[in-house]
This record gives structure tokens, sequence and C-alpha cells, in this order.
């Protein structure tokens, strides 16, 4: 009887190593890096454009997802900058928090020209958010509330200080002329709900996060969008939004969802992935896609995102610098 | 709205064939997943959901697989935690205190099957307290802000030293290792990392399971090395399966309270489970007259933590559900399962997609009363898991660990400190300094720190913001009490050994 007991063990960790084995392991299939755990952002790129890629035929065999989880998605660039950096059959999935890191040097001395960004295809538009019975009516109320007296009004947001959610803040109200940003008050807590509820609860005035956070709040009521960091209005239900830059706050700031390669891979192996990925971009797939998941058009591939992404991080860490989140 | 047309619906969704056989296979892996020291519910799931999208299950039939896990799982901790002292998951951790002196004392199945029928009390009635209440007690959450918080969290700390160890100043210094731990990382409130030596592994922080397998699975190898095989850890026998109908019955005023108290700890957002099963001992011993026999096997204080633990499980996918703000760890793999499935949790869910949520519902209650029949007349299956002898065991017990461990990061960085855990573990049991202080400072500290420096920056450093409500001040004036209680009650009152951590083999 014991040696059963003891073959159901050894069956059931075999089962899990062959859980593990098979996510991780990779065969001549192309691969792409999520550096983050299943379910997330990250993720949900990988999956999502991986399965597209091949199902309208933009590569030859289906893509093989691996989660590389660590230090902010830091653990797989290294990875890839010390270990694959001539691999072509690589690619890894990016958003607007793997620029933030960078110019932040979050990522342990790695710097953004140490691999090649791709191309975004899609963005959750930043928004700024209020509770349903908040005094403030638009974007410049609640910026002139804070130039009257930053300690009255707290944003909260998903990401930690210095992070994205709260270098928006940072960015309008920089546009707006308030020049101490080191006063404005920001919380970090744990993802937008939680920001969301803490507004909601009137411990923080407004709430600082991506579209697709609020989506649910916003439908019931309990929150209203005082404007949303894009060029143009949003499409669809979406419409009545008004965007920063129409109340004159110029500043465009999107989660964009997107990818990296390998910085010594040939120019043939990007110009295939950047057609590639323009395919995705342009499919009806990827169009449902966007749609559910609350995503917004946001197609840049190839030199000219490499050029947008260096321009993000010059911003943010200038930013960075500013309130003392580097040196 | 009519609740019941509602549930019926759910019922329909429910008992379809496949999503039965999905419920019974999630309860029998959670079981499983729970029993095994090292795999708790949120690896249990992490692990599953690959598994999940690979099967192309839709997803009403992943969420029930995915939460038919969770709930076995909670049925199954207290498995090990009762013959072996080793918690099943961390949430069973208080069931260590009088389950496993209750086995040692001969009354092993009797501890499972009343454990298994607390569990099923809890768990039930958080499922009925989750259809009906879920929509309005969603908002208390919103009454929720750092200050109150920080309330809590202190309250959890401070009554730590009465439960965990017959010494305080022992408890105090093993929950200052746990929130020094807990310091590891990046520090929320600046985007720093703290203490990580440039080491891009310990950014994220040392990951709780990887402390909670370390000290508790790792270091009980150790311990058994150390005794040459000489003695076991595992030494409980299990008689014939019996109904102490005479405990259950004593017991049922217990099992009401801890379900009641584990429902409210599970529906606070970051609370979880844990705190459920924890609080309902401590509330139950502080409750009852006679508290002496508390920690040595009584039998209240195996159905109070049983209940509030399950009680806790169905209270976490309340805000889950209508938040999307996790109540707990594994929620929270479940938060990100319902994303990957395009399922926006929020205050909309409940009217958008009542099919997910009313089959959810009618699937736990389902599941809930499988898990009745598999933990209690069925236990033996599972034990037998664990009745092989410990030369076996602890190697089979390492394995899992470290298979468990390394699934969820794939970072061999993660095994190597689960062993310095092990160590640790090893050597603080030599000191007799309980663990379980060090596990709820890593769990809960830096929720705290959080809360305070958020409550710091909404205040502008005024001291005076955290007792500004109602709620908080209750939270303060409990959390003074229940430090300062034990230290006269012990005057009077010997406080029995407590058996988490007083195994040493030499004395069996």
């Amino acid at each position: 009887m014991k040696q059963t007991h003891l073959t159901k063990l050894v069956a059931a960790s075999v089962l899990a190593l062959g859980i593990t084995a098979g996510v991780s392991t990779s065969t001549q299939a192309a691969e792409c890096i999520a550096p983050a755990n299943p379910g997330g952002g990250w993720d949900f790129t990988c999956r999502s454009i991986g399965k597209i890629m091949f199902d309208i035929k933009a590569v030859d065999a289906p893509i093989q997802v691996t989660n590389m989880a660590g230090g902010g998605g830091g653990l797989a660039y290294t990875h890839v900058v010390s270990e694959r950096a001539d691999d072509e059959e690589l690619i890894v999935a990016a958003s607007s928090a793997t620029a933030t890191r960078l110019a932040q040097n979050a990522y342990g001395g790695m710097t953004s020209d140490q691999v090649r960004f791709l191309g975004a295809i899609g963005a959750d538009p930043g928004v700024i958010v209020v509770a349903k019975d908040s005094p403030f009516q638009s974007l410049n109320d609640l910026l002139d509330a804070v130039k009257a007296d930053p300690s009255k009004v707290a944003f909260a947001g998903g990401s930690a200080v210095g992070g994205f959610d709260h270098l928006k803040v940072l960015m309008a109200l920089g546009r707006a002329g308030f020049e101490d940003i080191t006063k404005v008050k920001y919380i970090g807590v744990d993802g937008g709900a939680d920001a969301i509820t803490q507004t909601i609860g009137g411990f923080t005035q407004a709430m600082t996060g991506d579209i697709s956070e609020v989506v649910g709040f916003l439908k019931s009521g309990d929150v209203r969008i005082l404007a949303a960091f894009t060029e143009e209005r949003l499409p669809g239900e979406f419409g009545d939004i008004p965007t920063a830059k129409e109340q004159g706050i110029d500043v465009v700031a999107v989660n964009w969802r997107g990818l990296y390669v390998p910085k010594d891979i040939s120019d043939e192996a990007y110009d295939k992935w950047s057609d590639a990925l323009a395919k995705v971009a342009a499919s009806d797939e990827w169009a449902e896609q966007m749609t559910a998941n609350g995503l917004a058009p946001f197609t840049k591939v190839g030199g000219d995102f490499q050029g947008y992404v260096d321009g993000v991080i010059s911003e943010i860490e200038t930013l960075s610098k500013e309130i003392g989140v580097i040196q | 709205m009519d609740t019941f047309s509602l549930l019926a619906q759910g019922f329909a969704v429910a008992l379809t064939p496949t999503t039965l056989a999905l419920a019974i296979a999630g309860c029998i892996i959670g079981t499983i997943v729970g029993a095994l020291p090292g795999l708790g519910p949120s690896n249990g799931v992490a692990i599953l959901i690959p598994l999940a999208f690979s099967l192309g299950l839709d997803a009403t039939e992943a969420l029930i697989l995915m939460t038919s896990v969770y709930y076995g799982a909670m049925y199954g901790g207290r498995i090990s935690s009762i013959l072996l002292n080793i918690p099943g998951d961390e949430p069973a951790l208080m069931t260590t205190l009088d389950g496993y002196p209750m086995a040692k004392a001969g009354r092993a199945s009797d501890a499972l099957v009343l454990s298994g029928f607390a569990s099923f009390v809890g768990a039930m009635l958080a499922t009925i307290g989750l259809m009906m209440l879920a929509p309005i007690l969603a908002k208390v959450a919103y009454l929720f802000g750092p200050a109150e918080y920080f309330g809590l969290y202190l309250l959890a700390f401070s009554t730590l030293g009465g439960i965990a160890s017959d010494n305080q100043r022992k408890a105090a210094l093993a929950a200052c290792i746990g929130l020094g731990i807990a310091m590891i990382g990046l520090d929320n409130s600046t985007g720093m990392g703290r203490f990580t030596g440039g080491n891009l592994h310990l950014l994220d922080g040392v990951d709780f399971l990887v402390a909670i397998v370390g000290l508790f699975a790792v270091s009980e190898v150790f311990v058994f090395i150390e005794s040459h095989g000489k003695s076991s850890a595992i030494g409980v026998k299990l008689e014939s399966i019996t109904i102490p109908i005479k405990d259950i019955g004593r017991t049922f005023g217990t099992m009401l309270r801890s379900s009641f108290i584990g429902f409210i700890a599970g529906i606070l957002p970051g609370a979880g489970a844990s705190l459920g099963s924890f609080l309902a001992y401590v509330a139950e011993k502080a409750y009852v007259r006679d508290n002496s026999r508390f920690g040595t096997g009584d039998a209240r204080g195996i159905a109070a933590p049983e209940a509030g633990n399950n009680a806790a499980a169905g209270g976490a996918l309340v805000p889950m559900l209508t938040l999307g703000v996790p109540g707990s760890g594994t929620t929270a793999v479940l938060l990100a399962l319902l994303m990957t499935l395009n399922i926006t949790p929020g205050p909309l869910l409940f009217t958008e997609r009542p099919d997910v949520v009313w089959g959810l519902i009618a699937a736990l209650l389902i599941a809930n009363v499988v898990l009745l029949i598999l933990n209690v007349p069925m236990v033996r299956i599972f034990v037998k898991v664990l009745s092989v002898p410990p030369w076996i065991l602890l190697p089979g017990v390492c394995m899992v660990s470290f298979v468990g461990i390394y699934s969820l990061s794939g970072s061999y960085f993660d095994l190597v400190l689960m062993i310095l855990f092990g160590l640790l573990g090893y050597f603080l049991r030599k000191l007799n300094v309980p663990t379980v202080p060090i596990i709820l400072g890593i769990l809960l500290g830096n929720n705290m720190e959080d809360s305070l420096r958020r409550a710091m920056v909404i205040s502008g450093g005024d001291w005076k913001y955290l007792f500004q409500s109602g709620i908080s001040i209750g939270f303060w004036i409990a959390a003074v009490t229940g430090f300062l209680a034990p230290v006269f009650l012990r005057k009077i009152i010997k406080k029995p050994q407590a058996h988490v951590d007083t195994t040493p083999p030499e004395s069996t």
C-alpha cells in the first residue's frame, strides 16, 4: 500500500513539473517572453499578439509564451540583454511600465539602448477620475485646486510613487504651470480598483489610472472621468469624455502595449517582426481584442516607435529627477 | 432583485454534467493541494491556470474549477495541520495549535471530522452570506481608508504575542524579524528598492510562500535529519472514523461565531483567510469562560479557526467580485484569472454577467456538499497521502515544496531562499522562538507600512489622522487591550504551552 501512496505523490509532483515544463520549455518555434506571471497585461500582450500572428499566418509556427516574472520586468530584460542578445526568434512584451523603469534605472543599470523596441499596437488611455459627488467638474478645476493648496488634494493610483500613474498627474500639473511638484500628494495603492475605492470613500480626492481600470465604476455611476490623456477623443461609448488636450493641458499619456526584441539581431529579422506586428495591428482579430480589453488604437511600429520611446524615457527621467525618485 | 430565481438560474448553469465534473475534480485537487504542506491555495490555483486554458474552458467553467480548488484547499489545509503539525496552507496555521495536540492524544479522527464539519459550516454560511449580502457588503470597502487599515493590522500584530507563544517577548521578537524581512524589496511609497543589495530577485520582496515553505516544511526536514529518523514528527495514528457528535454539538456555537468573524475578515480587502482563522481563534478564546485547555487540544480551538478560515475564503470573494479588490492572496490569483477571461470584476458584474456570478455561487454550494463528503467519510483517502512513513514523506514534502516554489517563480533563487528559511526555522525552533509571527510579519508587514505611510501622505504628516474615525479608534482600543491583556492574565492563569514550535524530536 505504502508504495502506491508514494507513487501518487510522485505522480502529483511529476504532473506539477510537467505543467511547469510545458509552459517554460521552448522548441524551435519563436518565443514570446511575458516578464510577469500569467494574467497581467504583459501576459495578455504575448498571448493575444502571439496567437493572432499565427492565426493570420504572419508567422509560420505558433509562438511559445514564456512567463519570466521578477524585478518588475527587470529579470527578463537582463536575461535578454545578457544571454539572448542575438536570438532572432525572440520577442518580449513591453509597456509604458518598461519605459518608466528604464528611465528610472530600476533594471539594475540596464539602459534602453540595450534592446530594440519593435512597436506598440494598442494602448490603455490614461485618465483622471473623481467620485460622482466631487466638486471638481473639469480637469482645470482639479488642477487649480492643487495650485491653490497642494495639501488639500490627494491623488491615488495603482502604481508606486514615481510610477506612470503618478507621473501623469505631474505632467498635467507641469503643463498647467505648477512648478512645485514635490508638494503634490500621491499615494500608490495595490492596483487601480483599490485606488478608485479610496477615491469613492473620500480618502483621496482623485484617482489616476488607465481607462480599463475604471470602466466598471464608470458604468455604475460611482465615478466621473475628468479627462483622458489621448490625442483625440476615444471611439465609441467613451466619446463624451473630454481629452486633457482640449482642456488646454497638452499631455498624452497612454499605457501602450508593445514588444521589444534583442539588440543584435539582423535588420531582416527586425523587419520580419515589425511586418508581422503591423499585420496584427491591421487585423480584425486584434480590433476585437482591443474592444474587449478596453484598449484604444495606438499603432507605432519600427523606427517611429523607437523614437517615441526615447522621447518618453527622457521626459520621465527629467520628472523623476525633479521629484527625487532618481539622482 | 429576486435572489432565488437568480440562484435557480445559477443551478441550471452549475448542474450541467461538465461543470459538475469540474467542480468535483476541483474539490479533489484542491483538498490534495491544501493537504500537502507548501502547496497552498494560491500556488495550487496559480499552477492550474495554464491547465484551464489548455483545456479550452469557458469563463464560467474555468472560474468554477478554480474556486472549487480554492474551497477544497481551505478544507485540505487542516489535514496536515492536525496530523503533521505543519499547516497545509497558510490559513491552516491556527489549526495546528489545538488540532495537533488533540491528534497526539489519540483523537486524530475526531479532530479531522470535527474540523471538516466546522469547515463545512464556515464555508456554507459564507457562501450564503456572499449570495445575500455581496451587493450591500461591497460598500464596506469604502469605509476603510489608510488609517482604518493601519488600525486593523496593528490589532493583528499586537494580539500576536498572546497566541503563538507562551513568551510574549519571543513572539514580539519573531514579529519584528518578520516585519524586517517584509521591508526587503520595492518600497511602495517611493518606488525605491530597499535592502536588496542590488539583486533584482529581491526587488519583488520575499515571497511569503517561500518563507512559509522554508520555515515549516524544510525546517521539519532538518529536524528530522537531526533525529536520524529515530522518531517521527508524524507520531499520530488515525483510528476508525466516527462522528464525535458530542464535540460537534458542543462547538456549534463556536462555529457560528467564528464563521461570522471569518466572513467579515474575509471581506476586508487584503486581510484574507489567515487573518480570519486567526481572529476567530483569538476571539473564541477570549469569549469562552474556561479557556485553559486552548492549545492542548480543545475542540473549540479546532472548530474556531477552521470555520473562520473557510468563512473568510467565501468572504474574500465579495470584494474580489464586486470591487475587483482581492481579499486574499488566492483571490488575487483568481482576479488575474478573471481578467484574462475578459471578465472585469466591479460593481456591475452582478448585473452584467449574472450567468457567471450565480453559476459560481451555485457551484460553490454544490462544491461545499461534495467537500463535506470527501472530507468526512472519505477523509482516509487524503490522510493516506500523508500517512506514509516520514522517511518517505519528508523527502516527498521536500520535493513537492521545491516543485511548488519553482513552478511559481521559475527561479532557483527562491529555492535557495527557501533553504535559508529552512535553516532559520530550524535554529529558531532550537531557541524556542515561534515562527508564526514571522510569517504574519512578512504577510502583513508591507500592507501595514503602506497604510501608515499613505495615511501620513494624505494628512501631511499629522498623526492625529490615525484616530479620526470611529472604526480606527475601535481598532486602537482593541489592539492595546489585546496586547496588554495576556501579560496580566498570564499572572492569573498559567498559560498552556502552545504547540506550534514545540515538537522537539528529543522529547517524543
